[in-house]
């Protein structure tokens, strides 16, 4: 029986996968979406949550209370002032899991997880993270064709 | 050391092996690029779930 068996131990000792968890909610605050396993995106759901739950609260106990779980300040504020407020009509199911994939080496099931409400800020990164790409390959491809005719120009000498 | 008493018929061996088989993957198809993908899961050829572009695909894969 799996009674009294919640939870996932992912592993790891108990401050191990304390320091695990709290850097991952950390990450997901501040990044508003974070791929791992499965395993992992499920262990984090429920801190995430907590978290949002005293970020809507807003008060002065309840800001130290995120303070001393998570792992930045900057996340904290981001918290508070741009994440907790998306959610004022909400209560819980902040956050969205999608599988995506397998890992290369383990074969474990990755997915990403991210916070409701995000999808026009991800959208915004990833269509930068293309756009700087696309830059770099140019000028890789610019150089390419530099070094070439460089050589060729050495060959004809 | 103990050992096997008889031999075993090909029909023994025939009948156990009867339920030592693979079964296929349930796929399902990606509604937007009609590829057979795992359900459940971000199509890995155009990176849609649920009406959302949610991967970065190499152009080459499109």
């Amino acid at each position: 029986m799996r009674h009294r068996n919640a939870g996932f131990k992912l592993g790891r000792n108990t401050s191990h996968r304390r320091a695990l968890l709290r850097n991952l909610v950390t990450s997901i605050i501040v990044e508003d979406r974070v791929e791992t396993t499965v395993a992992k995106a499920k262990a984090v759901r429920p801190h995430v949550e907590k978290m949002i739950t005293l970020g809507k609260k807003g008060d002065l106990h309840s800001r130290r209370q995120a303070l001393s779980f998570l792992m930045t300040d900057t996340a904290v504020t981001r918290l508070f002032e741009t994440v907790a407020p998306r959610y004022g009509d909400r209560q819980g199911g902040y956050l969205r899991i999608v599988r995506t994939g397998f890992q290369k080496g383990d074969g474990a099931e990755k997915a990403f997880i991210e916070l409701l409400g995000a999808e026009k800020q991800l959208d915004e990164k990833r269509q930068k993270r293309a756009e700087v790409k696309a830059k770099k390959r140019e000028e890789l491809e610019k150089q390419l064709e530099e070094a070439k005719k460089e050589q060729g120009g050495e060959e004809a000498a | 050391m103990p050992n096997p008493k008889r031999r075993h018929s090909t029909r023994r061996t025939a009948l156990r092996r009867s339920h030592d088989f693979l079964t296929a993957t349930g796929l399902s198809e990606c509604p937007v690029c009609h590829e057979k993908k795992l359900p459940h899961r971000a199509c890995p050829k155009c990176g849609e779930y649920k009406g959302r572009q949610v991967l970065e695909v190499k152009e080459a894969a499109k």
